[in-house]
């Protein structure tokens, strides 16, 4: 059996949603992040599923950057919870709504 | 000589307000502020005398003079210079102005001495003969009216200039508020009546009006709407039956003030706005007769409340609305060089009066009420000769200034053929002598009826003294410029202001039938009346002086009446003054004001924070909110793009 561009992408398109899911449901902030770190791996999925497609290197190039991109998201992201658990003695992201006016 | 020099006499006191108030406060030197003060004034002052004597060098014809400064209002129809003009009428006022303006501001030299706020009364002195030299030499309606609202301003500055003393009822800013409010009203008029000349002539320059007005016939209804507008606004600032409430009050300010307003400066612009008019007003003989009716009823009117008046400024207060009254009497009838003649006489023995009343005060320490003088004759000389001179000027004992003036006044409304007014104006010249008498009685003859231990009057400064006698002087000769044909005299003053009215007189149609036998009865009979006026002052006040107690006790309600002044300011009260209070606190304010205007303007932001309490809301701060916002926007947009 051969593995199809659309196979790919359908299991690309699942991995999002349930990272789009994740990331609107879920209260625990690493857990959130991890499902952005998800939806991120989608979209390399189906960046690199295009490249082998039509035989262009473009897509795998990128896949490297949003990586990089991630990995650096990732550190800032930690940081930025680490300093709210500081104030706040909590990850719960319900209870971080100091945005409100 | 150049008439352009008259730019120079016209803002010379200007300069002299402007550097007194400006830099007054810094001068401290009273003798500079007081000299440029008067200074800048008597400079003008020569400049006019070399005017007028250049006019009357030259043939009739060519004595008048525009002289444009620049132009000032160029828009469409509107063609407005600030423009002077110099003609027989101007330059006779102008001499009257800056001349009796210059006295009084020496005379303020001593009467302000120590005054904390002297360089600002100089400062504000020449302000108002500024305004008034730009109300008479303008040559056109609108810069008149710029010094009529000028003299209005300063006239309200004057009169409230020691704004923290008590005067009557209220503090001397009330007086002044009343003075302002008052002309308020005149000048609404004045305004109507502007506003017609040009929708009628199309321009607002007198020289066109006049010459368009002079070829119209008498009895048109416009002109005489016109003529009667200006008229109300000339009541305002004369003084004049309805308007004339301010003026009494106007004793709030410094004496000096009251002899600049009643002699030289505002209460003559409306004689001398109408005298300008006299065309205009002669194409209106309804207006005519209005002005010489409201002036033969002022006269008489004002004169009666001065009989019992124990104010020395009052009194004299009350004259002068009196003595304007003669004055529209005269322009009414038609005889407007008599009125202006007065105008000129008035000048000199009102402003002497008002001087003398002032070192008078100034003697006895701010004390007003002559009930408590008499008897000043020997401390205060120079002051008891000066106003002895004035009271009998302007009780019209003949060779003094009044009587040539207020008899060619009188007879000129007889020979017109207006005996009632004539009649009026009679009793009112009886009334003048009587309450002039008995003020010049109580106050310097007699036993003093003031506290011998602890005042002790004495004469006025030089400064003072120095005007009171050059006054005393141009009372006594004053006349002589008027004297009438039947006396031997040319009347110089009419031929000179003949050719000024002589298109008014050409609509008047005056038969000047000159019964020669019957101006000298009239003469005599006035003259007769003045003494039995005086006669009977002396008699009641220095010898007999139970006789007032007893008429006054006999008829306490007609007293009662002429002391509160007919109680004119309390209907004034009742009628205008308390409704349009009333309809301002109950509706204006509590239900127009905090209603529906402060309605509007919270309701505004009211509503704005009902929207934003819902708008507020979707603000919840949790991020999954936004971000669910966010994923519902892009599932939006992605089904928009697939569907499409």
């Amino acid at each position: 059996m051969s593995l199809d561009l659309h196979m790919y992408l359908g299991l690309s398109a699942m991995l999002f949603c349930i990272g789009v899911a994740g990331v609107l449901t879920r209260r625990n902030v690493i857990v959130v992040f991890m499902c952005i770190e998800l939806m991120l791996n989608s979209v390399n999925l189906s960046l690199a599923a295009f490249s082998s497609h039509l035989g262009d290197p473009t897509g795998q190039v990128l896949v490297f950057l949003v990586m990089a991109v991630a990995a650096a998201e990732a550190a800032v992201g930690l940081a930025i919870v680490i300093a709210m658990f500081r104030n706040k003695q909590t990850v719960n992201i319900n209870d971080i709504n100091i945005l409100k006016w | 000589m150049p008439f352009q020099l008259i730019s120079i006499a016209v803002f010379l006191p200007f300069a002299g307000f402007l550097i007194n108030g400006l830099l007054g406060s810094r001068i401290k030197s009273e003798k500079a502020i007081g000299l440029i003060g008067s200074g800048t004034v008597g400079i003008s002052f020569v400049i006019a005398c070399a005017m007028f004597f250049d006019m009357l060098s030259s043939p009739p014809d060519e004595r008048s003079h525009i002289v444009e400064i620049f132009k000032w209002i160029a828009a469409g129809s509107v063609n407005v210079g600030l423009a002077y003009q110099i003609d027989q009428l101007s330059i006779l006022m102008m001499l009257i102005v800056t001349g009796v303006g210059f006295l009084i501001h020496i005379y303020s030299i001593g009467y302000m001495h120590g005054d904390p706020g002297f360089w600002r009364f100089f400062a504000y002195l020449n302000l108002f003969i500024f305004a008034m030299l730009n109300l008479i030499m303008a040559d056109n309606f609108l810069l008149l009216f710029l010094g009529w609202e000028g003299v209005g301003l300063c006239s309200y500055l004057l009169i409230g200039f020691w704004y923290d003393r008590k005067f009557d009822k209220g503090t001397t800013g009330d007086a002044a508020k009343k003075a302002f409010i008052v002309n308020r009203i005149g000048d609404f008029g004045f305004l109507i009546g502007m506003f017609l000349i040009f929708e009628m002539f199309g321009t607002l320059a007198f020289k066109d009006v006049f010459n368009q007005a002079s070829t119209l016939s008498v009895g048109n209804t416009t002109v005489m709407w016109m003529t009667l507008a200006l008229f109300l606004g000339a009541t305002g600032k004369s003084a004049q039956i309805p308007l004339f409430v301010w003026l009494p009050d106007a004793m709030a300010g410094p004496t000096p003030v009251s002899a600049l307003i009643h002699a030289a400066t505002m209460v003559t612009a409306g004689i001398y706005m109408v005298a300008r008019c006299a065309v205009l007003f002669a194409l209106a003989p309804t207006t005519l007769m209005v002005v010489a009716v409201v002036g033969a009823t002022t006269a008489l009117f004002a004169a009666s409340i001065g009989l019992v008046q124990n104010d020395i400024k009052k009194v004299l207060a009350y004259s002068t609305v009196s003595q304007l009254g003669y004055m529209f009497l005269a322009l009414g009838v038609g005889a407007f060089a008599a009125g202006l003649f007065h105008v000129l006489t008035h000048a000199f023995f009102k402003a002497l009066l008002f001087l003398g009343s002032g070192a008078v005060i100034h003697a006895m320490h701010e004390e007003q009420d002559i009930q408590k003088m008499g008897g000043l004759k020997s401390h205060l000389p120079i002051t008891y000769k000066t106003f002895l001179v004035g009271t009998i000027a302007i009780a019209g004992i003949p060779p003094l200034a009044g009587f040539f003036s207020k008899d060619e006044i009188l007879w000129k409304a007889f020979s017109g053929g207006y005996w009632p007014l004539w009649v009026m104006g009679l009793i009112g010249a009886g009334l003048t002598a009587f309450y002039m008498f008995r003020l010049l009685s109580l106050t310097f003859d007699g036993k003093p009826r003031w506290d011998q231990h602890h005042l002790h009057p004495h004469e006025a400064p030089k400064t003072m003294a120095i005007p009171l006698i050059v006054l005393a002087g141009l009372s006594i000769v004053g006349g002589f410029v008027g004297i009438p044909h039947s006396l031997g005299g040319g009347n110089a003053i009419e031929q000179w202001l003949d050719p000024v009215f002589e298109a008014a007189n050409r609509k008047m149609f005056l038969a000047p039938h000159a019964v020669v036998p019957l101006e000298y009865v009239l003469m005599i009979a006035s003259v007769l009346v003045a003494l039995g006026g005086i006669w009977l002052a002396r008699t009641w006040y220095l010898k007999n002086t139970e006789i007032p107690e007893q008429l006054a006790s006999r008829y306490r309600g007609m007293y009662n009446l002429l002391l509160n002044k007919y109680k004119v300011d309390e209907v004034y009260d009742a009628v205008i003054v308390n409704p349009i209070q009333k309809m301002s606190e109950m509706f204006l304010w509590k239900i127009f004001d905090v209603k529906i205007i402060d309605g509007i303007v919270n309701g505004i932001p009211k509503l704005i924070g009902v929207f934003s309490g819902v708008a507020r809301k979707i603000q919840t701060g949790v991020t999954q909110n936004y971000a669910l916002a966010f994923v519902l926007g892009v599932v939006l947009i992605i089904g928009f793009l697939i569907t499409k």
